[in-house]
């Protein structure tokens, strides 16, 4: 329980479409075109094209340029360097640990603190960097799994069930739903890591994400497009692609594939079934239950705010553990990066 | 426990029925006994621990969880075993060392009382891990509901040991889990189970769709297709039972047809309900829909029973006196049959009467003139064959009255599931409320999804997708601008449906590309084939 006296905020407003600083007219991951935005990464749910001004990390800037092509003024962020928003207002980035370039901000005013965590996760994620404990008054955080069914497992045998589903078919191929941004990379990488070296194939939404994750230095093996190829090459191969992939006219290029699909919702039964998935793996980019409740721990804010996911349960456990806690109502942000 | 939880988790993923079959059947094959008879008897339904049931779990888990948080957990995950075995407070990932087999899981349910259940169920969950827990709990409350039917499961057995899945069929009846005589005869040539002593279920003999086939009336007889639904009676050791197609027990839907067979015999017939309001030609069975009134009930009301009573139409007799008579010829088998119609309780049985034909030509004529609502088409047996479970090529035809046809147009379409889940192949139908050049709407007449070949399918998918003016989730909405000819057997008045209509077994006779959508039928045309 933290004893600090409470402050009042008022300088920060959430609002249904981001949360506003008002000394400094600055919105925090904007779902509206504004002035000046800050923005934790570059998940469409968060980074939206068409503002005046953007504050990011080089790699999310890098992301949205790919994405809705150059912004107005893009001012690039340096981890854990303070800057100046003017109005008595100072801004700091620190890794997220969520995809490449993902952060928290730090936002300081009249010597109050409050982080913004956009989406995060603690476990080890060789596409970007770990995600860093800030302490602060105010923690504002995501709750997109924020229910104590969720509890991710370790990658590592999510990866044994993709490579034995592989094994399984020499005369098929396994197709992963994953999505662009983030997911495909990790899953990419972690095959890598567990020993796989083959060429991996990828359905045209994902190439371009894949060359900016090289380029920005996230080595990714031998990448292979599977667009314009017969279906007896695809035989015994792993193809990545979007999850709406999946069950689309796309598919049918796809010698006898096992459809697999790598989100944190891969965890409960009915939401696989749903989407006429045959092997999931849990997979997942942001905070499991267990990770949520001991970031609170770890942080040990006097106020938490949760933005977007299930935050009844959330509030439920800090009430539970004598923490103040209060959900902010925000919209359009979606499971873009589940 | 770990190999079975492997074959829950891999049957819950897997839609093929083949590739669920090829699962169980290596499973059986595999694992020793008598743990595959327990995984066997989970699969069939047949396994039931009164001391486990879904609240037992919900208060096992309000003890460990904050009730608000399991609340919330079981709306998210709609099933009560799951969100146990997700919210179950364990190290996740760690592999458990101590995991119990599925024999000893079940000795260990069998000794829980409601006493007991809530200290012992906990500690066989702490031996689990989440995917063992789920397993467990499905097992342990006889719901697997894994898209795997009795039926699958026996017939992945017969495949499993490659025996024949009637004989199978036959024995299943007379066996308790963990079915170890089964096993012995199915995997080690033992000798089968008993059969003597209980009702068992023989697998029905089956026909062929007759299509193009000619036949001589010197081979075959010929009698009617009656449209009820095929029964089996079995009485043996004073007990009587009524088995459906499936081989399930219908006793209790039907109560006054297993009282009505005293002396030990198995008879085959079509089960119907006596009709007040339509002679027909043999007299007093209702239409099928009326029928309908008394199947998939447990229980039937006095009012039931005396309004739609049943009765059954027989053909054909398989045991009587204990003196198996399969192997006999039809026409034998026919003579014992009519022999019997003494013993039997008129109100209650009737012999389906064969049609006097003196060739095919004349027995075609005869079939063109069936007025009977309760004539489904006619039967053609071989008069020499044995009775034989299954569809035997050559022995026994049916030949369904002709298909009744309309010209529908095509309105929404959904996306398949399985195999067909990339493309559009559920189909919705309308026909026009009047005259469509004077402003009539069409209204949804049915739904069809078979009937087109594949590459039709291909050419209906690609039309949803240039044609759609709405999507509604996996629903798409077509300009309607094509005509399907659509075959059905019959169609009934439906308060369910707008039109009023609805129509059995209908599907996708032909694509009328021909055909503009206003000159499709109208409600009034496909009303006046209502034969109710
Ligand atoms: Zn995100
Ligand atoms: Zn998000």
């Amino acid at each position: 329980m933290n004893t600090r006296a409470l402050p009042d905020f008022s300088w920060l407003s959430p609002d249904p479409h981001g949360i506003f600083v008002a000394p400094c007219n600055a919105w925090i991951d904007p779902s509206k075109p504004v002035e000046t935005a800050l923005v934790t990464h570059g998940h469409a749910d968060h980074a939206r094209g068409g503002h005046a001004r953007v504050f990011a990390t080089r790699e999310t800037l890098a992301i949205m340029n790919l994405r809705y092509g150059a912004a107005g003024d893009e001012i690039a962020v340096p981890l854990r360097e303070p800057v100046e928003l003017g109005g008595g207002v100072t801004a700091t980035y620190f890794p997220a640990g969520h995809v490449l370039g993902s952060a928290q901000i730090l936002l300081e005013h009249g010597g109050e603190r409050v982080v913004v965590t956009g989406d995060y996760k603690r476990r080890p994620d060789p596409t970007c960097e770990p995600f860093e404990v800030v302490p602060c008054d105010v923690f504002i955080t995501e709750a997109t799994f924020g229910l104590p069914v969720f509890r991710h497992p370790p990658i590592a045998g999510e990866m044994r069930k993709l490579l034995y589903a592989r094994e399984q078919r020499p005369d098929g191929c396994v197709a992963v739903g994953a999505y662009a941004l983030g997911k495909a990379q990790r899953v990419i990488c972690e095959l890598r890591r567990a020993g796989y070296h083959e060429p991996i194939y990828l359905h045209g939404a994902l190439e371009k994400m894949c060359g900016l994750y090289e380029e920005l230095g996230v080595p990714l093996g031998a990448l292979r497009s599977a667009t314009g190829i017969g279906k007896d090459e695809l035989k015994g191969q792993i193809v990545l692609c979007p999850p709406s992939a999946l069950n689309d006219r796309w598919s049918r290029r796809l010698p006898d594939p096992v459809t697999a699909m790598a989100s944190g919702w891969m965890r409960v039964r009915q939401r696989a079934r749903q989407r006429n998935v045959e092997l999931p793996l849990v997979i997942s980019d942001h905070c499991d239950w267990d990770e949520l409740t001991q970031t609170i721990r770890d942080v040990d804010p006097a106020e938490t705010w949760v933005t977007h996911g299930r935050e009844e349960a959330l509030l439920r456990w800090c009430q539970l553990n004598q923490r103040r806690a209060r959900a902010l109502a925000m919209v359009g942000y979606e499971d873009e990066d589940d | 426990m770990r190999a079975f939880a492997t074959l829950v988790d891999r049957l819950t993923y897997t839609r093929s029925r083949n590739a669920k079959l090829d699962l169980i059947a290596e499973y059986l094959r595999t694992t020793p006994d008598p743990d595959r008879g327990w995984a066997l008897a989970a699969l069939t339904g047949a396994l039931d621990f009164p001391a486990v049931k879904s609240g037992t779990i919900r208060n096992l888990l309000t003890e460990r969880v904050d009730p608000v948080l399991y609340t919330l957990s079981r709306d998210y995950v709609g099933d009560t075993a799951e969100t146990a075995s997700l919210l179950w407070p364990a190290p996740e990932g760690e592999t458990p060392t101590d995991e119990p087999g599925l024999s000893e899981v079940v000795d260990l349910l069998r000794a829980m009382t409601r006493g007991s259940v809530m200290t012992e169920l906990p500690k066989l969950l702490d031996r689990l891990d989440a995917n063992g827990r789920y397993a467990l709990l499905k097992f342990a409350t006889g719901a697997m509901r894994i898209g795997v039917s009795a039926r699958l499961a026996r017939v992945a057995f017969a495949q499993a040991f490659d025996v024949p899945v009637d004989a199978v069929e036959e024995y299943w009846h007379g066996v308790d889990p963990p079915y170890p005589t089964l096993f012995a005869w199915a995997a080690d040539g033992a000798d089968p189970p008993r059969t003597d002593l209980v009702p068992l279920f023989r697998p029905f003999m089956l026909a062929h769709p007759l299509e193009d086939t000619v036949v001589s009336m010197d081979d075959y007889a010929a009698e009617w297709k009656w449209d009820g639904i095929r029964v089996q009676l079995v009485h043996v050791n004073g007990e009587t039972r009524v088995y459906s197609r499936s081989g399930d027990d219908i006793s209790a839907t039907f109560p006054e047809m297993a009282e009505a067979l005293d002396f030990p015999a198995v008879l085959d017939g079509e089960l119907l309900v006596r009709g007040t309001h339509q002679g027909g030609e043999q007299g007093g069975a209702a239409s099928f829909n009326a029928l309908q009134q008394r199947l998939g009930r447990k229980t039937v009301s006095k009012k039931m029973l005396r309004e739609a009573p049943a009765f059954v139409r027989l053909y054909d007799v398989l045991l009587r006196d204990g003196e198996d008579l399969r192997e006999l010829g039809w026409a034998q088998r026919r003579e014992h049959l009519e022999l019997l119609m003494d013993r039997l309780d008129p109100e209650r049985f009737d012999l389906s009467r064969l049609i006097e034909a003196d060739n095919f030509a004349d027995l075609a004529a005869i079939r063109e003139g069936a007025r009977d609502d309760a004539i489904e088409g006619v039967m053609l047996k071989r008069r020499d064959a044995p009775y034989i479970a299954g569809r035997k090529v050559g022995l026994w035809y049916k030949w369904k009255r002709d298909p009744l046809l309309i010209d529908c147009v095509l309105m929404y379409a959904q996306r398949g599931s399985g195999k067909r889940s990339s493309f559009y192949s559920d189909f919705t139908f309308g026909c026009w409320d009047g005259d469509p050049d004077a402003g009539a709407e069409l209204l949804p007449v049915g739904k069809a999804y078979f009937g087109f070949t594949d590459d039709e399918l291909k050419w209906l998918d690609r039309h949803v997708r240039q044609n759609t003016v709405n999507r509604f989730g996996p629903v798409r909405e077509t300009d309607k601008s094509l005509v399907l000819e659509v075959a059905f057997d019959s169609v009934h008045e439906s308060k369910r449906h707008k039109s009023g209509l609805a129509m059995r077994f209908p599907r996708i006779n032909r694509i009328r590309q021909d055909k503009p959508a206003h000159e499709a039928d109208r409600i009034d045309a496909l009303k006046a084939l209502v034969r109710d």
